[in-house]
């Protein structure tokens, strides 16, 4: 009865997260929706004595994907969320999502069984902890483990240097001593804006 | 009679769902970070059908680990994603796929 109560709990959390992330206008409350989702995701894990994963799931997109993807909307500031085709055809696209939605649910129903064969068996204790997976994971599959390393390695290169941008590589004067001023070009912060830079006061400082 | 979340039939059912949400975000919305979400929507849902049927299968963690590495996976494309969406914002001061069109003309 608990275990019921818990399961339709991490799932109506997950459900209304992924109407949340479909639905909502500004980036920020999708951002929390994905947030919401993955906390109940998470939580079916445990039910479904997947510690590990639980653990991984709440770590990595709770804690770093989440955060990188609220970090770009507050990079790209409110002007990013808002796109005029997206205002202009918003009924007909939810009435659409809407029909979707409950085509593949109806769909779903027709190939449910009337009796779940897949009822859930008790299993050892050791099914699911860190030590099961981890064994699993350096032995069975070591080779795309360490492949998962080098795509991760790839993946931060590749972030960095399309993040960085090529027209910036162009703007910049390597001569220039000061990391910061050779990074961003100028003054970072508006405050700066109409000041000298610190090389150019150490002229004057100089003269 | 069996309770909510007795079976393996439950969680599949909500991946179906989750998955079709995840579908219908990234045809319906337009802003290039909403679908990156709708992605990781859609993986999410995959890794929760992938632990299910691995509960169904309990002599092996073959499941758990293919969850794994599509985790390892999606935080990957996540950091990729967002940088080209950066660099997009940089090009055309908007976050719309509608702008994306510089390959049509």
């Amino acid at each position: 009865m608990i275990g019921s109560i818990y399961f339709a709990v991490c799932a109506i959390l997950a459900l209304t997260g992924a109407i949340t992330v479909v639905a909502a206008r500004s980036p920020i409350r999708c951002a929390v929706g994905l947030l919401a989702t993955i906390l109940g995701i998470a939580g079916l894990y445990l039910r479904l004595d997947a510690q590990f994963l639980a653990a991984i799931q709440v770590i990595v997109y709770a804690g770093a994907v989440v955060v990188l993807f609220v970090f770009v909307i507050m990079l790209l500031g409110p002007d990013g969320g808002s796109s005029p085709a997206e205002a202009r055809a918003w009924l007909a696209s939810r009435v659409g999502g809407t029909l979707a939605v409950i085509l593949a649910a109806s769909a779903m129903f027709l190939v449910f069984p009337e009796e779940p064969a897949g009822r859930m068996a008790p299993v050892d204790p050791q099914y699911g902890t860190v030590e099961a997976v981890g064994r699993q994971l350096f032995t069975d599959g070591l080779v795309p483990f360490e492949l998962a390393t080098a795509l991760l390695l790839v993946a931060v290169i590749g972030a960095v240097s399309v993040a960085r941008g090529r027209g910036q590589l162009k703007r910049t004067d390597r001569k220039i001593a000061n990391p910061t001023e050779r990074l961003f070009g100028g003054p970072v912060h508006p405050r700066d804006a109409g000041r000298p830079l610190v090389k150019e006061l150490a002229k004057e400082k100089v003269r | 009679m069996i309770l909510l979340g007795q079976a393996i039939e439950h969680y599949v059912f909500l991946s179906g769902l989750l998955f079709t949400f995840g579908v219908v975000g990234f045809l319906v919305r337009r802003n290039v970070l909403i679908q990156l979400m709708s992605i990781e929507l859609m993986l999410n849902a995959v890794n929760l059908a992938l632990v299910s049927f691995n509960r169904l299968h309990t002599t092996a963690l073959s499941g758990q680990v293919f969850a794994f590495f599509v985790i390892a996976v999606a935080a990957a494309e996540a950091a990729v994603g967002l940088a080209i969406v950066l660099s997009f914002y940089r090009l055309r001061s908007s976050v719309s796929s509608d702008e994306a069109d510089t390959l049509r003309h």
